[in-house]
C-alpha cells in the first residue's frame, strides 16, 4: 500500500459548492484516519458578499463548533500546522464546483474523430459548449472568427491530428481560433488546451500564447485513430477550470495558497475517488458515483480504473432548473409524482426554485416534486452517460451495465426524507439491471477525499474503511420480457441464523426480503422465463448479500421501468412501491 | 446563518451601476446630474467580420503582405478601396469588397470589421453620476423608494405609475388594459394570457410590473417592446404585501422600471424604482445581514404565495419538517398573527 510522506497530519478538506460550502475535518484516531466532523455555510461568491472566502470562514467556523476544536486564531486565519494543545490543522485540500458553466468552443479536424473526443473531454467538466470549429466548417473564416467574438469563450479545447499525422490543416484552424481570441478584448481573452497531435504542440504555444490568456499542452487525446485516451487532458483540464475560476473570483488564490496548491474540480476529484474506489471494491464490475448538485449532475464510472466522467451541468437542481425543460418534457417529471399535483404547479415550481436554489422543499408536495426532478434528470443523466461510453461497455438492451456498488451523493439524495425515499429515487432514476449495492455518501465527502488523496494516499482508504459510506441496501433487478405478472424469480434467503425465506417474484413486483442491518446471508436466485438476474440469462445462482433497515429489495418492476398511463394507477403504484420499502 | 435580502424600502439611497455589454465609449462625466433616458455611454454591437488573404490574391509569400497592403490598423475603408498591391511587369491589386475598418494583419491576410450597431446605454434612473467606469459605464446614485423583483426581461423605461389592481392576489384581465393605460407603467397582477402582452405592445404601454408571470408566457415577455418585472416569481402568486402597499400609494409618480435579469453573480435585480425629493441623503440599504429577531422577513414558499412576518426566534437545534427533512429553522409571526416554523433557507430579509 503506498505510504505518504505526511501521515499521521490533520487534513481540513474544504468543498466550494454553488449554493453550499462545506468543510471536512479528517484525523488519525487509535492509528487511522477517521472523519471527525463537518460544517457547512452557504456559498458567497455571490452578491452581496462576492467572496467565497467568506463562506469557508463560516463553514470552517461552524466545523468548530461541531468537532470542539478550534482551526482558526482570533483573527480568523487558519492555525497550520496543528499546535500541541490540539488546536489547528496540518494540511488543507479544496474542491469546487461554483460558478456558471464555462462557455466553451470546442475544435476538431473530423466530427466523429477529434471533434467527438474532444466533446467528450468537455463533457467531464462544468462546461457548456457554445460552438465547435472542424476542419471542414462550412462557415467563411470570418463568420468563424463572428462566431469566436460572439460567444466569447472562457475555453477553447482544440484536438486534432494523429502524432507524427499532416499539420497543415490544425495550423488553418489555429489561426482562425488565434484571430477570434485577438479581437476579443484583453480580459475576455479564452484559456486554450491544446490536446492534438504533438508534433505542432510547440506551434500552438508560439501563435496563441501571446493572445490567449493561458495555453496548455496535454498529450494528443487521439494518438492514432483508434485510440482515444482523456486522462491526461483531464488533469490539465482540472487545472484550467480552476484557473477561470480564479480569474473570476480572485479571492481564491487565497484558498489555493492555504490549500498548498491541492485545488480541484469536485468533479474531477469524484472521478479520482471513484477510480480508486474500482480497485479497493475489486467486485470485477464497474463503480458507479452519482452526485446530483445545484451546479450539475455528475456521474463517474469507472471500469476496471478505466473512468468514465461526465458533467451535466444543465441536470442540476440550481439556476439550470429555468431550461429543464429544454432537455425533458415536464409531464416526464410529472410521471414520477405519489401525490396528486398538477403539472402546472411542477412547472411553476422549476421556475420558482432556479431563482432560490437554496431553497429547501418544506411541504410534503415540494418534496415530491423535488424528488421527481431528481428521478428525471438522473434518467436523462444516465441515457447520456450510456451514449457517450464505449461500445464495448454498453449492453445491447440500452441499460446500464453490471455496477458493483453504486454510490450516491448530493444534498438532493442524502437530505431528501427516508431511506426509502432515497432508495426508491435512485432506482426510478438509475434503473440498475443485475445485482447491485446502492450506498450513500452521505455527508457528500467523495469529492474530498478524492482531493485528500494527492495530499495523502491513505487518508482516504482508511476512511472509507471506517464507514464513511452508508450502506444502503443490496437491490437486484432483473431483466425479463415476460408479461406482467407472470413469475421470474425464485428467490431463497438463507441467513446466518439458519433461518430461511422463500419468495416468488413476479414481473411487476417490488419485494422485500427482510434482512436486519449487518445480518449476512446467502441468497439463492432462481431464474424462470430466461430473466437475468445479473449472471446471465436464465443463470441461477447465489451471491451473498448484506441486509439493511430496507432488508434486501428485489426490484421487478421492468427495465427500462414503464408505469401506467392513467395517473390515479401510477400514482398509486408510486404509494405502494414507497409502502413496500418501509416509508 | 447569513440571510439573502430583497430590498422593499419606501426611502433609501441606491447606488447603481450602469455597464455597456461589451467595451465602448463613456459619454457622461462626474458629477453629472442624469436623466433616466440619458444616454451615459455607447458601444458597437454586432459587428462581423470577414477575412481576406493577400498573400494567396498577390501570389506573394506571406511575409512580403505586409509591404504591400496601403491602409492601416484602424483605418476605414470604403468598398472598391485599394488594399493591397505589387507593382511592376505583373502588378496585381486587392479590393475591399466592403466598407469596414481593418482591424488586424497576419499570417498574409487582413481581417475587416463591418457593419454593427450603435447599443446606447441609458442611465436608468435620475441621480448623479458619482463614478466613471473606463470603457464599460457608470456609477448613478440616487434617492427613493426601492421595490427588487425576481424576474425581468432585460429592457428599462420610465413613465407613471398608474395602476390596474384593486388587491395584491389578482389575475390580470387583459380588458384592463385599455386606451386609459397608453403610455403608462402599469401595476398589475399575475399575468397567464398572452393578450396582457399583445394589448400592452398595442397600447404602447411604457411598463409592466406584475405580482408573477405564469413561465409560459416567459418567450412572448422577453419579445415585448417594453421593460416586464415579475415581483413575487413565477406562477399564481399575489403581490407581496410590502411591495403592493409600497406601489400602489406611489401612483400617478415618475418612476424607474429597470427589468434587468436576475444575476446572482454581480447582484444585478430588476427593480422599480420611484425617485423622491430629500433634504437629506437618506441611509444606503444594508446588503449583509445574518439572521436575528425582529427582522421583517419573507417566507419563501416554492409551490405557495410568499408570506411577509417577523423573525420572533432563532431554533438553536434543527428541526423536522412535516416532510421529515431536518433543518436550521427560526420562528416567524406573520402578518395574520399566525406564528409557524420556517427553514433559515427559505427566508429571505426585507429591507
Amino acid at each position: 500500500m503506498p505510504t505518504s510522506l505526511i501521515e499521521g497530519n490533520s487534513l481540513l478538506a474544504i468543498d466550494i459548492g454553488a449554493v453550499t460550502t462545506r468543510a471536512a475535518f479528517f484525523d488519525v484516531v487509535e492509528g487511522r484516519y477517521r472523519f471527525i466532523g463537518i460544517g457547512q455555510s452557504p456559498t458567497t461568491s455571490n452578491a452581496p458578499v462576492r467572496n467565497a472566502m467568506f463562506g469557508v470562514q463560516l463553514a470552517i467556523e461552524n466545523l468548530q463548533t461541531m468537532i470542539g476544536r478550534s482551526l482558526m486564531d482570533d483573527d480568523g486565519q487558519l492555525t497550520t500546522p496543528s499546535q500541541p494543545d490540539g488546536s489547528g490543522v496540518d494540511g488543507m485540500v479544496t474542491t469546487l464546483s461554483l460558478g456558471p458553466p464555462i462557455s466553451t468552443l470546442i475544435v476538431g479536424l473530423l466530427p466523429e474523430v477529434s471533434l467527438k473526443s474532444i466533446e467528450s473531454l468537455a463533457h467531464t467538466t462544468y462546461s457548456h459548449v457554445v460552438d465547435s470549429i472542424i476542419l471542414n466548417d462550412p462557415r467563411p473564416a470570418g463568420e468563424q472568427v463572428d462566431a469566436i467574438v460572439h460567444f466569447s469563450p472562457e475555453l477553447v479545447l482544440i484536438a486534432g491530428g494523429v502524432d507524427g499525422g499532416a499539420t497543415h490543416s490544425i495550423q488553418n484552424i489555429l489561426e482562425i481560433i488565434g484571430l477570434g481570441a485577438y479581437l476579443l478584448p484583453e480580459s475576455k481573452r479564452p484559456v486554450v488546451l491544446y490536446a492534438g497531435n504533438k508534433q505542432l504542440a510547440r506551434d500552438v504555444q508560439a501563435s496563441l500564447s501571446n493572445i490567449a490568456s493561458g495555453v496548455s499542452i496535454s498529450p494528443n487525446i487521439r494518438p492514432s485513430l483508434d485510440m482515444e485516451d482523456l486522462a491526461p487532458a483531464q488533469r490539465e483540464l482540472a487545472n484550467l477550470v480552476v484557473n477561470i475560476r480564479q480569474r473570476q473570483m480572485p479571492e481564491l488564490d487565497e484558498v489555493r495558497i492555504l490549500s498548498g496548491g491541492i485545488i480541484l474540480p469536485s468533479s474531477y476529484a469524484q472521478g479520482r475517488m471513484v477510480r480508486f474506489l474500482s480497485s479497493y471494491f475489486g467486485s470485477g464490475q464497474g463503480v458507479l458515483s452519482v452526485d446530483v448538485g445545484a451546479s450539475a449532475i455528475s456521474m463517474a464510472a469507472s471500469f476496471g480504473g478505466d473512468l468514465h466522467l461526465n458533467v451535466f451541468p444543465h441536470l442540476g437542481l440550481g439556476e439550470a432548473l429555468a431550461n429543464l425543460l429544454d432537455h425533458t418534457a415536464l409531464d416526464d417529471i410529472v410521471r414520477w409524482l405519489a401525490r396528486d399535483i398538477p403539472s402546472d404547479t411542477v412547472r411553476d415550481y422549476l421556475y420558482q426554485k432556479s431563482v432560490y436554489p437554496g431553497v429547501i422543499p418544506a411541504t410534503k408536495d415540494e418534496l415530491a416534486i423535488e424528488q421527481a426532478i431528481v428521478r428525471q434528470n438522473l434518467i436523462v443523466a444516465a441515457r447520456l452517460m450510456l451514449q457517450r461510453l464505449p461500445v464495448s461497455l454498453r449492453r445491447p438492451d440500452g441499460l446500464l451495465p453490471p455496477l458493483e456498488p453504486i454510490l450516491a451523493g448530493g444534498a438532493a439524495i442524502t437530505g431528501a426524507g427516508s431511506r426509502a425515499q432515497k432508495l426508491l429515487m435512485l432506482l426510478d432514476g438509475l434503473q440498475p439491471a443485475g445485482i447491485s449495492t446502492l450506498a450513500l455518501d452521505q455527508n457528500n465527502l467523495l469529492a474530498m477525499l478524492g482531493a485528500s488523496a494527492e495530499a495523502n494516499s491513505l487518508l482516504p482508504v482508511h476512511v472509507i474503511d471506517s464507514g464513511a459510506l452508508a450502506y444502503l441496501a443490496t437491490v437486484i433487478s432483473p431483466v425479463s420480457n415476460a408479461a406482467y405478472g407472470t413469475p421470474i424469480v425464485r428467490a431463497r434467503l438463507i441467513r446466518d441464523d439458519g433461518s430461511e425465506m422463500t419468495s416468488e417474484v413476479k414481473m411487476g413486483d417490488l419485494q422485500v426480503l427482510p434482512l436486519e442491518s449487518r445480518q449476512t446471508a446467502r441468497l439463492q436466485l432462481r431464474p424462470l422465463q430466461r430473466a437475468d438476474v445479473g449472471l446471465g440469462s436464465g443463470r441461477a445462482g447465489e451471491v451473498e448479500v448484506t441486509g439493511s433497515s430496507l432488508g434486501v429489495v428485489i426490484d421487478a418492476r421492468g427495465r427500462p421501468l414503464r408505469l401506467p398511463g392513467d395517473p390515479v394507477k401510477r400514482r398509486d403504484l408510486a404509494k405502494k412501491w414507497l409502502t413496500t420499502l418501509g416509508d | 446563518m447569513l440571510a439573502s435580502i430583497t430590498h422593499i424600502l419606501p426611502l433609501t439611497t441606491v447606488v447603481r451601476r450602469r455597464l455597456l455589454p461589451v467595451e465602448g465609449r463613456v459619454l457622461a462625466r462626474l458629477g453629472q446630474k442624469v436623466l433616466p433616458s440619458d444616454v451615459v455611454a455607447d458601444a458597437t454591437v454586432g459587428r462581423s467580420h470577414l477575412i481576406i488573404d493577400i498573400a494567396q490574391t498577390l501570389r506573394i509569400p506571406p511575409q512580403n503582405v505586409a509591404a504591400s497592403v496601403k491602409i492601416k490598423k484602424g483605418q476605414k475603408i470604403n468598398k472598391d478601396e485599394v488594399i493591397a498591391e505589387t507593382t511592376g511587369m505583373f502588378a496585381r491589386e486587392v479590393r475591399s469588397p466592403v466598407e469596414g475598418r481593418m482591424v488586424a494583419l497576419g499570417g498574409g491576410k487582413v481581417i475587416f470589421e463591418m457593419g454593427g450597431s450603435i447599443f446606447e446605454l441609458a442611465a436608468g434612473i435620475p441621480g448623479v453620476v458619482t463614478e466613471i467606469i473606463p470603457d464599460r459605464g457608470v456609477v448613478i446614485r440616487s434617492a427613493g423608494a426601492v421595490i427588487q423583483g425576481l424576474w425581468g426581461n432585460g429592457r428599462l423605461e420610465t413613465g407613471l405609475l398608474a395602476s390596474v389592481m384593486e388587491s395584491p392576489d389578482e389575475i390580470l384581465d387583459p380588458a384592463r388594459l385599455d386606451v386609459s393605460a397608453r403610455g403608462l407603467i402599469i401595476l398589475g397582477g399575475y399575468a397567464d394570457n398572452p393578450a396582457v402582452i399583445k394589448n400592452a405592445s398595442d397600447l404602447l404601454v411604457r411598463g409592466l410590473i406584475l405580482s408573477s408571470i405564469s413561465p409560459a408566457l416567459l418567450p412572448l415577455a422577453r419579445q415585448a417592446p417594453f421593460p416586464i418585472i415579475s415581483i413575487d416569481g413565477f406562477g399564481r402568486r399575489p403581490m407581496n404585501t410590502t411591495a403592493y402597499k409600497l406601489l400602489s400609494t406611489n401612483i400617478k409618480r415618475e418612476v424607474s422600471l429597470n427589468a434587468e435579469i436576475y444575476g446572482r453573480l454581480t447582484g444585478t435585480r430588476p427593480e422599480v424604482f420611484i425617485p423622491l425629493p430629500v433634504s437629506q441623503e437618506p441611509a444606503e440599504p444594508r446588503d449583509i445581514e445574518t439572521f436575528a429577531p425582529g427582522q421583517i422577513v419573507r417566507v419563501i414558499n416554492l409551490t405557495r404565495p410568499a408570506q411577509i412576518g417577523t423573525l420572533v426566534q432563532l431554533r438553536a437545534n434543527p428541526v423536522t419538517l412535516p416532510n421529515g427533512l431536518k433543518t436550521r429553522a427560526a420562528g416567524v409571526s406573520l402578518e395574520s398573527g399566525e406564528q409557524i416554523i420556517v427553514p433559515l433557507t427559505n427566508l429571505e430579509v426585507l429591507g
